[in-house]
Order: C-alpha cells, then structure tokens, then sequence
C-alpha cells in the first residue's frame, strides 16, 4: 500500500532558485538561510520517497487570466520547468506520477473534492524552488512528483479550513492505492511577505513562529483552520495568504505528529522564510 | 461555514496600501495581465523591448493602462487591475529582480528597501487596519 510517511513545508522564493542557479549560495547573505535545509537534504537523503505530492502555485506562469482552477492535480508523464519571464530556470525536467495521480484524482472527485485535471503544463518556481532546496543540485531529480496546484492570487483562495480537509481527502486517496510507495506531501509559499504597493516590504516574525507552532502541535487543527484570509492579508501581508497550501500538507498528515526540523530566516528577497519537516505519529 | 460576500470583500479596503486582487481588479485589469503574460515568450519579449508602444498598442487596454505600464508605475497598474504576479513578467523582462521592482512602490529608495528588509522587514505595527489604527 501506498503511505504518507512525511510532510514538509517551506517557502519558494524565486531569488532562492536564482541564488543556487547562479552559485551564490555561500555569500553571506544566503549562507543562514541555505544552513537550515541541511539537516532537510541528509534527512530526504536517507528517507528517499518515490513520489513527492507537492503542493503549489502557479504564479502567472501555466495558468494566466483565462483560466483559474482553484485546486488543480497534475497527471501527466512530465513537466518543464517554465520560462517565467527570464528563461527557464537550468534544473532538470519534472517527472510525474501518472498512476497515483489518477488515482488521486478520482479519488478525490468520489470524495467531493472536484479537481481540475492537468495533463500538459509547464512548472514555475513555486514547485521548482522546493525541489531544488530539498535535493540541491541533481541531475535528475530523485523521485516523481504530483503537483497539486491551489489558487492563491485572484480572491477569494480556497479557505484554510478547505484546504485542511482536502488534504485529510488526498491521505484517504494515498492509503487506497495499492501499489508500495513512499509518499511525502509538501506545502511550499509563504511565510509573511507582501510583493505590492506601499506597505510592501511587511514581515511578521512573531505571526510567522506562532503558525509554525500551530503546524507543529499535534490537535485537529481547529486554530489553524479558523484563520481567515483577512487576517493573513492584515498579518502576513497581500502574498503571505500563500500559507493556506500549508494546510493541505498538514491536513493530510492526521492529528497527530512528530516535528522533526524547523527552520525560520529572515529575509530571502522580499520574504520571511520557513521550513517544517513532520512526520505523521500513528 | 457561510461568509457574507459583501463583508468579506469590504474588509480588503481597510487595509493601507494594499489592492487585494478581487475579481473586480481582475475584470478591469484582465488585458493588461494578459498583455503581461505575452512576455513569457521569449519572441515576445524580444518585439516588446524593440518597440513598446507599438507592442502595446496590440492590446485592447486603456490608454491608462497602457501609460501606467510603459511609464512602470506599478502602483498605478495595480490600481488599474494589474496584478504583482503578471506585472513581474514586465519588470522581468527589464532585467528587475522583485526586490528591486517592488521596492519601487513603497516610495523608498532601492538601498534603503533592501537595508529595511536585511533588518527584519516592515513591522505590521499600524498597516495592519485603517479604521482600528492598529
């Protein structure tokens, strides 16, 4: 039987992807923030999952104004990295998990979660970033990967308590599938940073700790659900709202866990970085 | 869990210098978005830097819009329905990083954006709400 055995969360700063592409990674003012995923990379080192479902979103890159799934699971064989304005990030091509991802899918619409099903699509930094701070640089990324895409940039997202509950829906999915797999769920953005207008530049420190605090307690999530989007809008600035995705990934990990790593760095560009890994305590 | 729709969108208002990017955004800025994303390609982009105001002129965007963009006043494309997002395809295109670009809409110079960011970034303290001046 397929199992989720793991969950972690972190940022996706696209200047993160940019300063590992161009070998900045030692200068000072990275060196902190790379530090912390140490632990992380010897950690995946020896867990070494066959599918990664990683939860994102696309920023303006697959999907433009035409079309705008709010939850979205990718099927197909393989995707590109995308060309977000200043060529393709140079990591390698994303390889899919067709079978589970079907299976999810189906899963999930039976269970009242109606996806939309994306066979084609290119990748931008939201899933790209996380991969290439997990696993650095490899020639070939060392497992397959399911993008979950979520809406979180024309209002309203999909609420925290939604995203909670389909993650609960994607382990029952995961548990169903015969097939022996290792499975991780990853929720990437966040945390506080706000990319607009004057009060661009907003980083909430004691917020960001409290809600990895939350994520980290094992209970039903009850706190973590009720937050609304207005006050990750007032708290966490227009882009922290990106932290909904986080839920999905715990969501999907039960009530109870294990925090095994925390990380917290201040800034990557315009943005408050944060890192979890979690294992589910059954 | 019912949400009033109306309460819902009125309480993004109250937040200082922010557009939350509503659907109404969304309909107004819908052709300078989708002019934006054009820029993902790389022919496109080539076209948009020989000649700006011919390439935008193939747009059915308003004169406004079209003003706000050459000039890259994203304060101003925010207000016209432009969202961080596509308009990153823009200052992208330019050779900006989003820290340079969206330093220029918060009316500091870029040194001392970034310096504000090295130190922790802006305190929430009095952004948070217009009306509770908190």
């Amino acid at each position: 039987m397929a199992r989720i055995t793991a969950g972690v969360a972190t940022s996706h700063v696209p200047a993160i992807g940019a300063a590992m592409d161009l070998g900045k990674t030692a200068e000072p003012y990275w060196q902190p923030l790379f530090a912390g995923y140490d632990w992380s990379r010897q950690w995946i080192a020896h867990e070494k999952p066959d599918v990664v479902i990683l939860v994102y979103n696309d920023h303006a890159s697959a999907f433009d104004m035409k079309i705008i799934p709010t939850f979205a699971i990718g099927c197909g064989e393989r995707y590109r990295p995308a060309d977000e304005g200043w060529g393709p990030r140079p990591v390698p091509d994303v390889i899919g998990e067709p079978d589970l991802a079907w299976h999810i899918a189906q899963s999930l619409i039976l269970d009242e979660f109606d996806m939309t099903i994306i066979n084609e699509m290119d990748v931008d930094h939201g899933l790209t970033v996380p991969l290439s701070l997990m696993f650095g640089q490899p020639d070939a990324w060392p497992c397959r990967v399911i993008p979950v895409a979520v809406n979180v940039v024309t209002y309203p997202p999909p609420s925290g308590n939604r995203c909670w509950r389909l993650g609960e829906a994607i382990a029952r999915a995961v548990d169903s599938f015969p097939e022996d797999l290792n499975v991780q769920i990853w929720g990437t953005g966040g945390m506080s940073h706000q990319l607009q207008g004057p009060r661009a530049g907003l980083i909430n420190a004691e917020w960001d700790n409290r809600f990895l605090d939350l994520m980290s307690q094992s209970d039903d999530g009850e706190a973590l659900r009720a937050i609304e989007h207005i006050e990750y809008l007032r708290e966490t600035g227009s882009e922290g709202i990106e932290m909904v995705m986080w839920l999905i990934m715990r969501g999907a990990l039960g009530d109870k866990v294990r925090p095994l790593h925390r990380h917290y760095h201040v800034p990557a560009s315009n943005t408050a970085v944060g890192h979890l890994v979690l294992e589910p305590a059954r | 869990m019912s949400i009033d729709i109306h309460e819902y969108l009125a309480e993004f208002d109250d937040i200082p210098g922010t557009r939350v990017y509503t659907a109404a955004r969304a309909r107004q800025g819908y052709w300078m978005n989708q002019f934006a994303m054009s820029l993902m390609k790389a022919e496109n982009r080539v076209r948009w830097l020989a000649g700006e105001r011919a390439y935008i002129d193939e747009w059915p965007m308003s004169e406004a819009q079209k003003q706000a963009i050459l000039d890259r006043d994203y304060n101003r494309c925010l207000d016209l329905g432009g969202n961080i997002y596509f308009l990153a395809k823009v200052f992208s295109t330019d050779g900006l990083s989003f820290l340079q670009a969206v330093g220029t809409m918060t009316g500091m110079s870029p040194e001392d954006y970034q310096a504000m960011m090295i130190a922790g970034g802006r305190s929430p303290q009095g952004v948070r709400s217009i009306k509770e001046k908190r």
